[in-house]
Formats: structure tokens, C-alpha cells, sequence
């Protein structure tokens, strides 16, 4: 593009000898011309210049380095926003045996955390959340390798459970916990935000989606949530994280139910009514009485978080991803 | 909460009295077995094989253990749902089985083979997997070590706490607990 834009420049200052010697009208909106591609000119290189030394370049090694770590921290490492909810719900739960499980949960992730030891034997589905910022350059081989390997050293040089097998229907385990899920979205700026989610097969099966109509509104939207909560009872290992996608397409609304999850515990949707709405379901969920386990109790749900996007005018979809108390997500900007 | 400790093999004696919310410390020997490796046992007992342990007066924990770290018995041992068993549970009851322990709700068919079969369905905390590891004292792979976590181990434990959630007569302590706790 520079080579262009130079080219073009040396065409110019020809014109502009001959507007000297004559000094026409044409010659003075050459001149004018002239200036101003200068300035263009100017502005263009600048961009070129900055655009060429501020490209970051990350090599591939530093990637898997950081998957690695990510994905021992978030299995022996709770979140203190999940720890934090525990001893909330601990006090409002009305359950006595509500109450003596929420405290075994709190003294669980705090065994893990001391001994360096996965909080729940499903260490999970390596789910990766990728933000690569558009002015970052990857060198050293293949981006989503790199992820796998990471995942791939994670697993098996923390002790963690492999989980996955590499053909659904054969079902034979991998033996290093790869393929994880890696979703990728460009963004603009020059950092790399990795995000690594562990996530369990019991909460997942019970997730669920479904294509209201546009004419089942708030209210549909409502029922299904708390219909899948209720029909997922102590499956999912209460009290869960409720993550809501709602619009988009089909894939999209499983997307961003997924994403929800990735919020911190309470922290509201950017949206009045839909921070509203969460707050309302909320509390729905804590009325079915599932409870602890699903034995019984107020405490269901620990938070409720909903993401939205534009929707088709036909389509209302909703999905529902639930997460277990082991609420796993580490995240890192490169 | 009284808690009633209980040392395996489990009796039809022992099994009867037992009755939905009770805890019970279990003793004695555990054998471990989750989705592939029950298609495996089933798959013998239709083929009328022997199979790898006799489930007689036995209890499986439906789990599938993180790698123990060096110097450790196992890893993290939490229970897994118990409902994708459910297809297979009823023919190892028939063959004796007296308990099974997972997380989540059991199929009619199950709860059926439990009153049949006078067998008890108990429920471990999910989730709370490294606290669990604690009382089990020693772990050996007795068969499918090609399953990796999902092969059976034998394992020994100690006052490894559980609540009855399914009883000899049909109780269902999930039903129970929900219906107590629901907003009217």
C-alpha cells in the first residue's frame, strides 16, 4: 500500500514543476491538490507506521503456557465469587440439611484449593474463550493446536480426569482430554484474552433450548427457564449457575447461554430489563424448592445471568446452560 | 441427624430397615462402575459370562475418579448422575446388588427393582469430590484399565457418608424433599 501511495506522490510533483512555470488556475488546484495528498500522504504513512510497530506478535509456546496453568487453576481454585455465594445462601437457606450441604461445598473447594486438588472429579470439557484483538499477529505454528496442547499438558500433568472421547458414537477416550471447544472473536486493540471454562457433563445434559414465538414474550421466556430447572431437579448438582441466551439464531442463543455463565456471581445484565428479568427468575428458581442437591431447599440457584441479541421477527429462541456449584472459569489478557 | 453405620456386604436385613433422609456411613468395600463399564457388565450378563466382582450383598459407587497424584490413594471421587445407569441397574439388583451411590433421580424401573430386589439407592454430595477422596483409605483397578476413569476399581473406605434416597418401599427422598420446600 506505502509502495502505492509513493508512486502516486512522484505523478504529483511533476504536475506541480509545470504549475510553477505557468501558474494557471489548473496549476493552483494542483498546488491545492498537492497539499492536500501530502497531508492525506502524512496521515496514511502515520497509519502505516503506527499500524507496522504496534502489531503484537505472540508466539504460540506462551499460548499453550497459559492454557496449561489456566486449566489446573480453575479445577483447584474456586472463584471467591462462588465461595462468596455459598456463605450467603448458607445464611438465608431455611434446609438443615439445605444448610449442612452448602457448608460440606465451602469446606470442598477450600481441601481443593489447600492441596492443589481438582474441586470435582468431572474436571470437564475444556470450553475456551478466545478475544484475539485484530492487531495481533500468532507465530510458531497452529493457533488451535497450540490451545490443545495446553489442555493436552493441563490435564495430564495436574492429575485431571480425561473426559472426552474423540468419536460420539464409538466412544473411545482421547486420553489427554482434547478436543476442546474453542470459540474465537476478533476484536479490535492488540491483546489476546484467553478464557478457559471447565465444564461438567452433569449440568451440561441438562441444559436445554427451545424456539418460543415471538408471541410467548417474557412470560415463555420465564416458564422455560424455570421449567428446565425443575426438570433437571438434583441432576445438575444444585445449586447451579443459570445461564440464559435468549434471540439470535438456534446456535447463537446456545452461544450466548454459554457466555452468561462467564459473568462474576450477581454481577447484572448491562440491560434494565433484563437485569430485572434475571432478578425476577431468581427468585422463581428459588421457589421450586429443589434446593440443595435436589434435596430440598430455598437455595437453587446462586445466580441467574442472561445474555440477549438482536432475533429474527419470526423467532424467540431461548437456550438454558446450566453450570454446577463448581463454577469454573480463569481467565488472561496476552 | 443420627447417622447409622453400615460395613459391606450389605444384608436384605440391613437393607429393609433402612428408610429415605437417613444418613449412613458406609464401611467396607466399594466397587466403582459408570456408564461403559456397566455396558460391559451388562453385556456378560446377557451373554451368561461371570463377572468381575460378584455383586452379591455389594454396592457400586457410580464415579469416575481424577488420577491419584503421587503419594495418594485416589484423586477427587465424587459421584456422578445416576440416571444414565438406570438402563442397566435392575439386572445387577436381580443378581444381588444391594446399593448403588450417585447424584440425581433413578428411573421407575430402578425404583421398581430396588422394592423387587430389596436394594437402596443413596445419594453422595456432587461436587464435593476432594472432601469425599478423604475416606476412602486404598484403590485398585480390578478390571477395564483401558477404560482409564471409567474402569472398575475396588476400593476400601471408611465412614464415606451417604443418605438414603431410594428405600425398599418405594420412598423417594428427592420427590419428598421438593415437596416440603416448594413455594404453594
Amino acid at each position: 500500500m506505502f509502495n502505492n501511495i509513493q508512486g502516486l506522490g512522484n505523478k504529483h510533483k511533476v504536475a506541480g514543476v509545470t504549475g510553477r512555470i505557468e501558474f494557471t488556475v489548473i496549476n493552483k488546484i494542483s498546488i491545492m491538490v498537492r497539499i492536500l495528498l501530502f497531508i492525506f500522504w502524512g496521515i496514511e504513512s502515520n497509519i502505516t507506521a503506527k499500524g507496522g510497530t504496534t502489531i503484537k506478535t505472540i508466539n504460540t509456546s506462551v499460548i499453550t503456557e497459559a492454557v496449561k496453568k489456566m486449566c489446573q487453576d480453575a479445577n483447584f481454585n474456586l472463584g471467591n465469587d462462588v465461595m462468596e455465594a455459598f456463605k450467603k445462601y448458607y445464611e438465608s437457606e431455611v434446609s438443615l440439611t439445605g444448610k449442612e450441604i452448602l457448608q460440606i461445598l465451602i469446606k470442598n473447594a477450600e481441601i481443593a484449593r489447600e492441596e492443589q486438588a481438582p474441586m470435582c472429579q468431572d474436571t470437564g470439557f475444556a470450553v475456551v474463550f478466545v478475544e484475539l484483538g485484530q492487531d495481533v499477529r500468532i507465530e510458531g505454528g497452529d493457533f488451535y493446536e497450540a490451545i490443545n496442547e495446553g489442555v493436552r499438558q493441563g490435564y495430564t500433568e495436574g492429575y485431571l480426569r480425561k473426559s472426552i472421547v474423540s468419536h460420539p458414537l464409538e466412544r473411545k477416550n482421547t486420553g489427554d482430554n482434547t478436543p476442546a471447544v474453542i470459540h474465537t472473536k476478533i476484536v479490535p486493540g492488540k491483546n489476546l484474552r484467553i478464557i478457559v471454562a471447565p465444564k461438567g457433563g452433569g449440568s451440561e445434559n441438562m441444559s436445554a433450548i427451545k424456539m418460543l414465538k415471538p408471541a410467548d414474550g417474557v412470560e415463555g421466556v420465564k416458564k422455560f427457564v424455570v421449567d428446565t430447572i425443575k426438570a433437571a431437579g438434583p441432576n445438575p448438582c444444585p445449586p447451579v449457575v443459570v445461564g440464559v441466551g435468549i434471540g439470535g439464531t438456534y446456535e447463537k442463543a446456545a452461544l450466548l447461554s454459554k457466555e452468561a455463565l462467564l459473568r462474576e456471581l450477581g454481577e447484572k445484565s448491562k440491560y434494565p430489563d433484563i437485569a430485572k428479568l434475571e432478578e425476577e427468575l431468581l427468585e422463581e428458581i428459588n421457589k421450586t424448592g429443589v434446593g440443595p442437591q435436589g434435596l430440598g431447599g430455598k437455595t437453587t440457584a446462586l445466580a441467574v445471568h442472561i445474555e440477549i441479541y438482536g432475533a429474527h421477527i419470526a423467532s424467540l429462541p431461548v437456550a438454558v446452560n446450566l453450570n454446577c456449584h463448581a463454577a469454573r472459569h480463569k481467565e488472561v489478557v496476552l | 441427624m443420627t447417622q447409622i453405620r453400615l460395613t459391606t456386604p450389605l444384608t436384605d436385613e440391613m437393607v429393609e430397615k433402612l428408610r429415605i433422609g437417613q444418613q449412613v456411613l458406609l464401611n467396607g468395600t466399594l466397587y466403582t462402575g459408570r456408564d461403559a463399564a456397566h455396558k460391559r457388565l451388562v453385556d456378560l450378563i446377557k451373554q451368561g459370562k461371570e463377572l468381575p466382582f460378584d455383586p452379591k450383598g455389594q454396592v457400586i459407587y457410580y464415579v469416575g475418579p481424577t488420577p491419584a497424584k503421587p503419594g495418594k490413594v485416589i484423586g477427587s471421587c465424587g459421584p456422578t448422575t445416576s440416571y444414565r445407569m438406570d438402563p442397566y441397574a435392575p439386572e445387577l439388583y436381580a443378581l444381588g446388588l444391594k446399593a448403588s451411590i450417585g447424584k440425581g433421580k433413578r428411573s421407575p424401573e430402578v425404583i421398581k427393582a430396588l422394592k423387587q430386589y430389596k436394594g437402596v439407592y443413596f445419594a453422595a454430595i456432587g461436587g464435593a469430590a476432594a472432601l469425599i477422596a478423604k475416606s476412602i483409605k486404598s484403590a485398585k483397578v480390578i478390571a477395564y484399565p483401558d477404560l482409564g476413569a471409567e474402569a472398575i476399581h475396588e476400593l476400601v473406605v471408611e465412614d464415606f457418608p451417604v443418605v438414603v434416597v431410594n428405600d425398599v418401599i418405594g420412598g423417594d427422598l428427592y420427590e419428598e424433599g421438593i415437596k416440603i420446600y416448594a413455594a404453594k
